[in-house]
């Protein structure tokens, strides 16, 4: 296991949803870190919070309670503004429904984020063609979404999250609404990226994904059901759904 | 803010729906089209009105006859006893009165030896020329000695001189009018379109008054020595209300109106009757600005309109982009892009619709036209700002979306 600082440090964290005069209780009292360089599944069925988790974790929504440090700053003190660029700069994401902008080729979604970055990214259109040929579609940067096929759709994701550098990668069900041969390419390549140093954060209800984690974290009723270092060993006990 | 960002993608969603882009525009189209034409009209109407004024100039009265009735039956203005040369006299004598002339008026068949032309003759004293502000283009004026000894010399204004004579050599040429033989000594330089009513002034022969009444009208049956009206040069700097009064006060005397009689004649300034007549052309101004100002607020409660639309049918784009790092500001910045670039393109639309239309008028009305590049920064910045005031509230809620809600949107 990874031994140095957690990159993603969680402390007591509650989510609770007012839903009519309901309470939902997406996340209750959740505890994690995540070191630096990890590959790190976070699996449970439905309604278990794991989505909720990687909200937060994302910058996109705040905890009820609880505290929460990414990179070493804690998110509670940033404001809307500060997280945005906290997203552009150390967060990359990909989505299950890939989420590209159809009107726009493979090279001009891979420059998105780097057009909204504040810092300064050198050259852009280098930089995304450089992305883009990481992902094994230099060829096709010129290909807007509906030309691509789901698992091309999905590298271009992964290319527009690689662009600004992040720390932190974090994949919400991104073989979802992939066939099984295009999940095992998108997985290896997760794997590489991680390899290069990136953190990898997957949600995910499939074991055969979660198989390339090197840990997996189960969620159940908002709180952390189990978290185990050995995926192998998950495997052969027969996992769980 | 990220402009590079926020104009491109506003190019890019102008022309993703050209349909809808053009039929949001209408109203911005429409309202700075009327913009255009509202300014230029009220331009050209001021130009010419500017003009008229020069040309028959602000310190100039007419003294006309009044009406008069014969049994029970008013016989229309003018047709009143008419002055003599002694009223001319009376009035030249008034310590402001720069000048005056008597002129007398008829009806004239001129015959040169290429054409003959019905126009209108104008008897006056040498002093017509400077009372009306009217120089000679050709020739010269006729004299006080051929004035006052009536030689059979004419001065003709341009459309006469055209008509009579279109080949254009016209000094020293005979014509003949009413069958009296004159000779042509000078034309006139053009006025264009003037006097109260707007008729064409150029179209008049000017000779002496006594030979115009001797040989050509006739004389009168009452009046001795009589002119059909009056024209006064009051002293510059003297104001012209006053002297308005003043001439009143002695006519009244003169034509012995008792008091609370009316006046049995008119003074009459031409300069007040075209501000009157600007005044009319203000009004209709007015109306065209409102009629401008409702379309462009209801081209832009369009534009709001269809930009809430398009922030509802983009609501995952705006939380994607929120995912990846848009600020808030970001993506307020875009979708004002886009509804500025909406109205502004409707706007250029609108002015190039407008600018045909202007001509369209101008060459129908034969009125002057203006298009200033005031008119054209006003029509242009008036669209953008439509843009700007009715794209911020939908910028401003795309802006304001929770970027978990929009990115689940569907």
């Amino acid at each position: 296991m990874a031994s140095t600082r957690p990159i993603i440090s969680c402390r007591d964290l509650t989510r609770v949803y007012r839903m009519g005069d309901q309470e939902v209780r997406a996340l209750d009292g959740v505890s994690l870190d995540i070191h630096e360089g990890e590959f790190v599944a976070i699996m449970g069925p439905s309604g278990s919070g794991k989505s909720s988790l990687m909200n937060l974790i994302g910058a996109l929504d705040r905890p009820t309670s609880g505290e929460m440090w990414i990179n070493g700053r804690a998110l509670s003190e940033m404001n809307r503004d500060e997280l945005a660029d906290l997203r552009n700069e150390t967060l990359g994401f990909v989505f299950q429904q890939f989420n590209l902008l159809a009107r726009q080729d493979a090279f001009q979604n891979v420059r998105l984020p780097l057009r909204y970055a504040r810092k300064d990214v050198g050259d852009i259109d280098a930089r995304a063609k450089a992305c883009l040929e990481m992902v094994g579609l230099g060829t096709r940067m010129d290909h807007r979404p509906m030309q691509l096929s789901g698992g091309q759709q999905q590298r271009v994701a992964i290319a527009r999250a690689l662009a600004n550098y992040p720390k932190i990668l974090l994949a919400d069900e991104p073989t979802g609404a992939l066939d099984s041969k295009t999940t095992v390419e998108i997985m290896h390549l997760m794997q590489e990226l991680n390899k290069q140093g990136i953190t990898v954060v997957v949600i995910t209800h499939e074991n055969e994904v979660a198989a390339y984690a090197k840990r997996q974290i189960h969620f159940l009723d908002g709180k952390i059901e189990s978290d185990t270092a050995h995926p192998e060993l998950q495997l052969a006990s027969g996992g769980r759904a | 803010m990220k402009y590079g960002v926020a104009t491109s993608s506003a190019a890019e969603a102008l022309f993703s729906n050209p349909l809808r882009s053009l039929l949001t525009m209408l109203g911005i189209i429409i309202g700075v089209a009327s913009v255009m034409v509202m300014m230029s009209i009220g331009e050209g109407a001021k130009a010419a009105i500017e003009k008229q004024i020069n040309s028959v100039g602000t310190n100039v009265l007419n003294l006309q006859p009044g009406s008069m009735n014969r049994g029970g039956r008013n016989q229309g203005g003018s047709s009143g006893r008419p002055f003599s040369e002694s009223d001319v006299a009376a009035v030249g004598d008034l310590p402001f009165v720069e000048s005056a002339t008597g002129v007398l008026s008829g009806q004239a068949n001129a015959v040169s030896e290429e054409a003959n032309w019905v126009t209108n003759i104008q008897g006056g004293s040498a002093s017509f020329f400077l009372v009306n502000n009217w120089k000679v283009d050709e020739g010269r004026e006729f004299t006080e000695q051929e004035a006052q000894g009536g030689s059979a010399v004419v001065v003709l204004g341009k459309t006469a001189a055209a008509n009579l004579f279109p080949d254009g050599n016209v000094i020293g040429q005979r014509i003949r009018i009413n069958s009296v033989p004159v000779e042509v000594i000078g034309v006139l330089e053009s006025k264009g379109q003037g006097g109260g009513m707007g008729q064409d002034r150029d179209d008049t022969v000017v000779a002496p008054l006594s030979m115009v009444r001797n040989r050509i009208t006739g004389g009168n049956r009452w009046v001795s020595r009589h002119v059909s009206r009056i024209q006064v040069l009051v002293q510059e700097g003297y104001d012209v209300t006053e002297a308005q009064d003043e001439i009143t006060t002695l006519m009244r005397e003169r034509r012995r109106v008792e008091p609370g009689q009316q006046d049995n004649f008119m003074v009459v300034n031409f300069a007040d009757m075209i501000k009157q007549r600007a005044a009319v052309a203000e009004t209709m101004s007015t109306l065209l600005a409102f009629t401008a100002a409702v379309s462009l607020i209801v081209g832009g409660v369009g534009v709001m309109n269809i930009m809430l639309v398009s922030v509802t049918e983009r609501t995952r784009e705006i939380g994607l982009r929120m995912a990846i790092g848009a600020r808030g500001g970001d993506i307020l910045l875009q979708f004002l892009f886009e509804a500025i670039a909406l109205c502004t393109l409707g706007g250029l639309i609108g002015m190039a619709i407008g600018w045909i239309g202007v001509f369209g008028y101008a060459q129908i009305s034969s009125a002057p036209m203006v298009v200033s590049p005031i008119i054209v920064a006003t029509a242009l910045g008036a669209a953008a700002s439509v843009g700007l005031v009715f794209g911020f509230f939908p910028a401003r809620r795309a802006a304001q979306l929770d970027p978990i809600q929009a990115l689940r949107y569907d």
